[in-house]
């Protein structure tokens, strides 16, 4: 494998950590607003509390290694979606600001708005990623000076916009996995229930979506018949997504859990098949599009970076994994929590 | 009306890296001073520390949650509104980008999570252990962004490349890029910079407790650590500014000369002005007041040899010299009131008298402002200074935007930014002001209670029926369940 896929791969991984991780994170945030008591929102919050931040560095960092390793991607792509970008830092911002302050004052309105912000930053950071894969297996005007060439209103259309609830119900049903291994009592009955619901509109989603890009994107499915091990993962897609209904039937919120997780990495493991070798797919001509090769680093930089990343991340996989072990088990709410 | 996406851009990147930019130093100064004072705690089993440590780490968590939020919008902002300026220094900045994410973003919101909720999850010593390696992972970013940064002032282990006519700078030496000419000497400087103002909020914080006559002996022990701390670094500041200075004078002759508005070389050693109103049309300063020769002395130490002024700059080369000017000699001034402030108070420590003096206390509580205000303007002279350049002398800031991003679209991106950053300012100082009314919790002596675990559950039970749910966070913590 050369640098520059390599890093194509690196980016992928980073991407599909960021899903499965702040995935829940986020779900949790969607689902916020379906319980009314203040002790059962304080839970929720106090689920992901210590944790969601060092999930979202998994974003930053993605961030930053399409920055380095890909300046052309990062550039069009950023520039491209301005206005959704605004709008996905807006939705950033309030969700990490409304854990951080919503329990700090015990007056109602105070708390409401929080509330409110933290579910709608969730929702709306959400679906503003679906929009972004939905556009990326789409293709995006770009024209042959690696600009983007549309705007806004370019990227909203049917099929991002499907990808986005898609996304949307996706997280919700990580999310209630998550919460059902974090909650007890008549909290957790409740959350079981949702775990079904959610599920169910996932999975209408899922199959409309599926069929959509089935028929209607030919981008997601040329890579399949050049790598037919690709399949294999389908196989394994339809395993994971077939054996959330059977965990929760069952009760086993941690079966239910580790196949949301893996649903994920195989539905960003779809995109990333999609894509290959490109980032970016020009709709306006082929030839245009973004690939690992055209807007990469050099061979120098993507060997420096990749030496880092080899020396950094089995630490950071390491220590992210005990602080995840410190932090296992029921909400407790105490004088440390949110 | 014509909207000028030059000056737009420009505005927003200031206003979100100048509000970004009130979290960090914070953060990275009292990571330091968290560390030392959970090591006194476990070297001294004295209680007091421990509350310090922990009412401290609160403030801490706040501070470091708007740091994220407000951090995330600087990395996504280079490329959404500096799209060329990335596609030019994305391979240089590459490498310095994936060390910050992967050696120190991970390290400090990993490890914050044990510090702020894991107090009593983990072993006072690993505890400790996760405290360092926030504060740790805190210096870590700082010493990536700055060598970035620096890049752009001094490039260096570069070379540029043309790709379809379009240029861009590649990486040839990473060591010389991450040792370029000025980013050491800079990164002691924001760092001297943070602690400074870690310094003096701690000092701020405590002297108000100390005249309230609440907390004394927490406040106390406080004020004393930061003191110390506050002066060295004020000193040190001022050393290491001179070299710094120096180096600029040589490497950025522009910019010194607009930072000291020294607009003609001369034939002999170059004055220092004190005060006055640089006038960029006329090239000269209006009702200044100047030391002869001292800026020559200062850069070549002799009273001979004249300083390069901004004649020998070609016009479009000139950075704006009013706005360097004054941003320069307001840091410089409020440098030298750090170093009066913290030998008054340290003088007055020695002789034992610090806490009957009142006046000093005020000065202290009120001059919170003042290290923020300073590490700001420092940062609007170096970045100030370097214009027209985004990066120096390779490429021109009105040649580094976004090609597919209109001025409308800016436009409301800034008041967006601008409506919520105000709401989240406002905020911020509320929900510090009320950490800092509450203040830290007593000492709980939690060796002398064998049923802790007990005790926990009855409190937890109590609380779930009770009142400190639905009143939790500080308004819990007052009620004790042992």
């Amino acid at each position: 494998m050369d640098l520059n896929l390599f890093w194509f791969a690196l980016l992928g991984i980073l991407l599909a950590g960021y899903a499965i991780l702040d995935g829940f994170d986020l779900g949790v945030g969607i689902l916020h607003l379906f319980v009314r008591k203040d002790e059962e929102r304080r839970i929720f919050m106090n689920s992901i509390g210590p944790i969601w931040d060092g999930n979202e560095v998994w974003l930053v960092t993605f961030g930053g290694a399409m920055f380095a390793a890909f300046p052309d991607v990062y550039a069009t792509v950023f520039s491209g979606f301005y206005t959704a970008f605004m709008l996905l830092l807006f939705a950033l911002i309030f969700r990490a600001v409304s854990m951080e302050f919503r329990s700090k004052r015990p007056a109602a309105g105070w708390r409401h708005f929080w509330d409110g912000s933290f579910a709608a930053g969730s929702t709306l950071a959400t679906f503003l990623f679906g929009v972004a894969v939905g556009n990326a297996m789409q293709g995006m005007p770009i024209g042959p000076d690696k600009e983007f060439q549309g705007t806004t209103m370019d990227l909203l259309r049917p099929y991002p916009l499907l990808v986005g609830m898609l996304a949307v119900a996706t997280f919700a049903m990580h999310g209630a996995n998550f919460l059902h291994l974090k909650t007890e009592g008549d909290l957790q009955k409740r959350v079981h229930h949702w775990q079904w619901r959610c599920f169910g509109i996932f999975l209408v989603l899922y199959l409309f979506t599926t069929a959509y890009t089935l028929v209607e994107i030919p981008l997601a499915t040329r890579n399949f018949g050049r790598h037919p091990w690709v399949w294999l993962v389908v196989l394994l897609n339809f395993l994971a997504i077939a054996n959330i209904p059977r965990a929760i039937f069952q009760g086993r919120g941690t079966y239910a859990f580790v196949s949301s997780c893996a649903t994920i990495a195989a539905l960003t493991f779809f995109v990333g098949v999609a894509l290959f070798p490109e980032l970016v797919h020009s709709s306006l001509n082929p030839a245009w599009s973004l690939d690992a090769y055209n807007a990469a680093s050099s061979q120098k930089t993507l060997g420096i970076m990749r030496n880092i990343a080899f020396m950094g991340l089995p630490f950071v996989l390491t220590y992210s994994a005990a602080i995840f072990w410190v932090f296992r088990g029921k909400v407790k709410l105490g004088k440390f929590s949110y | 009306m014509e909207l000028d996406l030059l000056a737009l851009s420009r505005l927003q990147f200031a206003l979100t890296i100048m509000f970004h930019y009130l979290f960090p130093p914070l953060t990275i100064g009292l990571g330091g001073l968290m560390v030392s004072l959970e090591y006194l705690f476990l070297r001294t089993k004295d209680q007091e520390y421990e509350m310090a440590a922990k009412f401290w780490t609160r403030i801490f968590a706040v501070n470091f949650a708007m740091g994220v939020a407000t951090g995330i919008v600087m990395e996504f902002q280079f490329g959404t509104n500096w799209a060329t300026y990335s596609r030019f220094v994305g391979d240089v900045f590459g490498s310095a980008l994936a060390a910050e994410g992967i050696f120190a973003f991970f390290l400090e919101s990993g490890f914050l999570a044990v510090v702020v909720f894991g107090w009593d999850r983990v072993k006072p010593g690993t505890h400790f252990f996760a405290t360092c390696m926030v504060a740790m992972g805190a210096v870590f970013s700082s010493i990536w962004i700055v060598v970035a940064n620096s890049w752009q002032q001094t490039p260096a282990g570069f070379k540029l490349v043309s790709h379809n006519g379009v240029m861009r700078a590649e990486i040839t030496d990473f060591w010389a890029m991450l040792f370029n000419p000025s980013s050491v000497h800079r990164l002691a400087h924001v760092l001297i910079g943070c602690y400074i103002l870690a310094a003096f909020f701690v000092m701020s914080i405590s002297a108000y407790y100390l005249l309230k006559n609440r907390h004394v002996n927490f406040a106390r022990k406080s004020f004393t650590s930061a003191l110390v701390l506050g002066t060295v670094m004020s000193l040190l500041a001022l050393v290491q500014g001179d070299v710094q200075t120096r180096k600029v004078a040589t490497t950025q002759p522009a910019k010194l000369a607009a930072m000291e508005a020294h607009f003609e070389t001369g034939t002999n050693g170059s004055p220092l002005h004190l005060f006055g109103l640089p006038d960029e049309t006329e090239g000269r300063v209006k009702y200044g007041i100047a030391i002869p020769r001292l800026l020559s002395f200062m850069v070549h130490g002799n009273l001979r040899e004249p300083v390069h002024g901004l004649d020998k700059i070609s016009r479009e080369n000139w950075p704006p010299v009013a706005a360097t000017f004054y941003s320069f000699h307001v840091m410089v001034g409020l440098g030298m009131l750090f170093i009066v402030m913290t030998l008054v108070a340290s003088f007055y420590r020695w002789r034992g008298t610090l806490w009957h003096k009142r006046w000093l206390l005020w000065g202290f509580v009120l001059a919170i402002p003042l290290p923020y205000i300073a590490n700001q303007v420092g940062w609007v002279t170096a970045e100030v200074g370097r214009q027209p350049w985004i990066v120096y002398g390779l490429l021109r800031t009105k040649d580094a935007l976004s090609k597919s991003v209109t001025a409308e679209q800016t436009l409301t991106s800034i008041i967006l930014f601008g409506i919520i950053y105000a709401l989240l300012f406002a905020v911020w100082l509320y929900v510090l002001n009320d950490k800092i009314h509450h203040g830290p919790d007593p000492a709980q002596p939690h060796a002398e209670t064998p049923a802790g675990s007990l005790a926990d559950v009855a409190g937890l039970r109590a609380g779930a029926g009770g009142a400190s749910l639905t009143m939790p966070g500080d308004a819990a913590d007052s009620e004790k369940p042992h």
